[in-house]
């Protein structure tokens, strides 16, 4: 079984975990490459079905290809779609820095779709070589009804045995990708041929690394025009992916302060 | 900042078939012996760090005032930066000519050992970490136990802070033989010992030139040298069900193999039930439908015929089925707060299924230091013990030493996981595969095995106040606790229904008898211990409860003497028979016939009724053990 392989079924187990354990759940689409990703994986382990809404949570702010590409797909592949707004950035804690408050708004506008479906489960598609909070995750990440992550007191997991019991009013964050690295995204991508956003490509001698509002998303210098060129640029690079993505480096710890208070 | 850690090292050839093999291995140790050292020494040596990550960790030590620390490169949660432990396991990835890693380090402080195991169970590898200054120490101990629980068998052993011994060999030598000693006694061998300085840089990447009298090899040679885990499909087949859909009309089987291999037209059998089918297909999705699947493969089939399958049930050949009982010997390592005890509920969870099980008996709790096993009433946080448990249903059981993913499990309590369970036996029930069929009844034995214990009738007979029906109840109630069926059979209560038609006279006194001692034996076939409190005077009316009831009939004299009884006398019975109020009444214008021989005698005349009870508690819990359960308690 190659190292793909491995990755592929260890994704769909977790993914049929989830949707036999947390009732009802949703998976959350940003349309980005690593939750296409995970949507195709979904139809792999539901035999070309996804049982379950797609969230987008909206901040308004999307390039407009992620906004064709969304709908699009979404018909294409017959999904069960739920957009929501994010409230406006008025609405955030002030004391967060620019960008991070601008991401906060989807924490808010998660928390409000939890709050109108009852969602027990949200399948997200982080990784834990992304950055290094989500490198402490665990697969299944109960989060309390404030949504907030308590990393300092996470439950055990190991030989595949998740927590799923949950609290009234809590829910479980599911992460079929977390131990996926960047560059089995694109390797994947590649295998099977997943339709992406192009926005990755190089275009002029740039392209996207990382895919978020289009305020606080910068592209990276890059040639790679097709998915096996970024493939071999990601061989050889030494930045990270999220370089381009402002929130996470503003202050020390504002990316941890967004993901205890429920970020994805 | 920052924070990520995204290490790629340029490769020689950065193709598919250099990136192909990935490697977890754990990084573990006592607290404090250096292992976030060792990790950012190690990424630091093969060029592994992000641009500029380096300048930007020693910018922020200094803005602490703080010496630099390798550590800060994972401990990169703000919490434990300033806590300066590490508190959850993290991972990081970097690669070698040889192939990709991805480094666990797991906690070594013990209040974090439940994510030490978190992050130590992904691993196929591990490298313990022995400070050279301190030398082996408890969590250094506690870590090998756990990896040894946790069934890794490759082991390296790093021994860091040699420069604080100035690299002498005498000294590194000591270290070497005691942690040889204790990995020996776990069945473990380390695959090497390699004196190291993470500070320096000493044998991590490159071999160093201060200890010219150590040969062997780098930490980073010792990585490469370990194996890829072997995947198991020379094994039995063991496919446990995750979940049953219907999608398109078709009703899909699906789950993960975790052993062995199937085949289209393979018959399945479904344990612990005995209901098979064929494997009609093995359906896929964007890929050509494979005629067959191994281990490690998460599979959807279909079968040729409709069976009641669930999630829990274990899709294997009938021919190497699991052990089909309801007891098993488990090592377990306990992770919650509140401790375990005799006598507690919980549920084991093995693959998919979760039984319902009762801590029987706590043989052992493992002392980590000598690794011998001391005995203990009750299981607490952290220790490693070993524990019989009973379950209600029907289990399909692996031995974690013939079968690795499938002879584990965990133990959950409230739905929250509190310990990790190896299953090192478990007894096979003497199961009647027909009474798991749709068409037949559930035998008694069946219930027996079920319930753990016998459905027998102890009846109670003696004198109005002798204490029947305080023992009868006190006995009901500890039973109760103690998980037993139990149910008391009341004279007066039965007079109040079921034998409301009938008077005092000897004809009246046998019917009622007769009516009793039926009822008992339908509950005792329902798997009760029925607890019959009767006064029942007559020899002969008690010998024919005996036959009608059989050989699971206990006659239990409770004695009291009249004078005695008389003057208990709780329901006023005596003033009134004395009075002739009353007629008929047993042992004022009534005989009562004595036993002749009882199973038991209990004399309530002078005893307090605490020591009556259990003196009957004594009696009674041999009297429905199961006879595997008699064997367990005289080995």
């Amino acid at each position: 079984m190659s190292d793909l392989d491995a990755l592929e079924n260890q994704s769909i187990y977790i993914l049929r975990e989830a949707y036999s354990r947390l009732k009802p759940i949703a998976m959350l689409w940003s349309l980005g490459k690593d939750s296409n990703v995970m949507l195709w994986l979904a139809r792999k382990a539901f035999l070309g079905h996804v049982p379950f809404p797609l969230v987008h949570v909206d901040t308004g702010k999307k390039f407009p290809e992620m906004y064709e590409f969304r709908d699009r797909y979404s018909k294409t592949w017959n999904l069960n779609l739920i957009v929501r707004d994010c409230p406006p950035v008025e609405e955030i804690d002030p004391s967060l820095p620019p960008a991070a408050r601008s991401a906060a708004r989807k924490t808010i506008g998660l928390k409000n779709v939890l709050e109108e479906f009852k969602f027990k489960g949200i399948i997200a598609g982080i990784r834990r070589d992304e950055q290094a909070t989500r490198a402490k995750e665990r697969v299944f990440s109960p989060r309390a009804e404030s949504g907030a992550w308590n990393f300092r007191d996470q439950p055990p997991e190991f030989w595949d045995h998740f927590k799923s019991d949950l609290p009234e009013g809590a829910h479980m964050r599911i992460h079929p990708l977390l131990s996926w690295t960047e560059l089995d995204i694109w390797r994947y991508i590649a295998r099977e041929q997943i339709p992406i956003v192009d926005l990755y490509y190089s275009r002029n001698g740039k392209r996207y690394r990382s895919l978020g509002d289009s305020d606080i998303t910068f592209p990276i210098e890059s040639d790679a025009a097709s998915i096996s060129e970024i493939i071999l640029e990601l061989s050889h690079t030494r930045t990270s992916e999220r370089a381009g993505r402002a929130m996470d480096h503003e202050r020390e710890d504002a990316f941890e302060r967004l993901r205890a208070q429920g970020y994805m | 900042m920052d924070g990520t850690i995204h290490a790629l090292q340029p490769a020689e050839d950065a193709g598919a078939a250099a990136l192909a093999e990935r490697f977890p291995f754990a990084i573990v140790g006592h607290v404090d012996h250096g292992k976030s050292s060792l990790i950012g020494r190690l990424l630091h040596d093969t060029n592994s760090l992000p641009e500029g990550k380096f300048a930007e960790l020693k910018a922020a030590s200094d803005k602490r005032g703080g010496q630099f620390e390798w550590s800060f490169l994972l401990d990169a949660l703000q919490a434990e930066r300033d806590q300066g432990i590490t508190i959850d396991t993290t991972q990081i990835f970097f690669q070698t000519a040889k192939r990709r890693y991805v480094i666990i380090d797991a906690p070594g402080h013990k209040e974090f050992l439940k994510n030490a195991i978190s992050g130590v169970a992904q691993a196929q590898a591990a490298i313990l970490v022995i400070d050279a200054a301190e030398g082996v120490r408890e969590q250094t101990r506690r870590h090998a136990l756990i990896l040894q629980l946790l069934g890794l068998r490759q082991i390296a052993v790093a021994v860091n802070k040699v420069d604080l011994i100035d690299f002498d060999q005498a000294r590194f030598d000591a270290i070497a033989r005691e942690i040889t000693d204790y990995l020996r006694q776990l069945n473990l061998k380390p695959s090497t010992i390699v004196p190291v300085s993470a500070r320096l840089g000493d044998n991590i990447a490159a071999p160093s030139e201060k200890m010219p009298w150590y040969q062997g090899s780098t930490v980073l040679q010792a990585l490469d040298s370990f194996q890829s885990a072997p995947v198991a499909t020379d094994q039995p087949l063991r496919l446990p069900v995750q979940d049953v859909f219907k999608f398109d009309e078709r009703r899909l089987v699906v789950g993960r193999i975790e052993s062995g291999s199937l085949r289209v037209g393979d018959r399945l059998e479904f344990a612990p039930s005995f209901k098979q089918a064929r494997v009609a297909s093995i359906e896929a999705w964007n890929a050509p439908t494979p005629l067959t699947a191994g281990a490690g493969q998460s599979v959807a089939i279909t079968l040729d015929d409709e069976l009641f399958i669930e999630r829990g049930h274990v899709a294997v050949h009938s021919d190497r089925r699991p052990i089909l009982g309801h007891r098993a010997s488990l090592r377990i390592f306990w992770l919650d707060a509140q401790p375990l005890k005799v006598g507690q509920r919980l549920k084991l969870k093995v693959a998919t299924s979760r039984y319902p099980v009762e801590v029987e008996r706590i043989s052992a709790v493992i002392d980590v230091e000598k690794l011998q096993p001391t005995e203990a009433s009750e299981i607490g946080r952290n220790a490693i013990a070993e524990i019989t448990v009973r379950s209600r249903a029907l289990m399909a059981l692996d031995l974690a030493a013939d079968m690795q993913r499938t002879g584990r499990g965990v133990l959950l309590r409230e739905g929250d996981i509190v310990g990790g369970a190896l299953v090192l036996s478990a007894e096979a029930s003497d199961v009647d595969k027909r009474l798991l069929g749709p068409d037949h009844l559930v035998t008694r034995e069946a219930r027996e095995a079920v319930n753990g214990h016998r459905g027998v009738v102890l009846w109670l007979t003696g004198l109005s106040g002798s204490g029947k029906s305080t023992l009868a109840m006190g006995l009901e109630r500890l039973l109760f606790q103690r998980g037993r069926q139990a149910f008391v059979l009341d004279g007066d209560l039965l007079r109040q229904g079921v034998t409301s038609d009938l008077g005092f006279s000897p004809k009246d006194r046998a019917e009622n008898i007769r009516r009793s001692a039926e009822v008992a034996k339908l509950l005792a076939d329902a798997g009760q211990v029925v607890i019959v409190s009767l006064i029942s005077p007559y020899a002969e009316d008690r010998d024919r409860a005996r036959k009608i009831v059989g050989e699971r009939f206990h006659e239990i004299y409770v004695k009291a003497d009249l004078a005695t009884c008389e003057s208990r006398d709780p329901k006023g019975l005596y003033k009134a028979a004395r009075s002739g109020a009353i007629k008929n009444f047993t042992g004022i214008d009534a005989p009562y016939e004595a036993p002749e021989t009882p199973e038991l005698v209990i004399d309530t005349t002078a005893q307090p009724m605490e020591r009556s009870l259990s003196a009957l508690v004594a009696y009674v819990e041999p009297a429905i053990a199961l006879q595997a359960v008699k064997d367990a308690w005289a080995i």
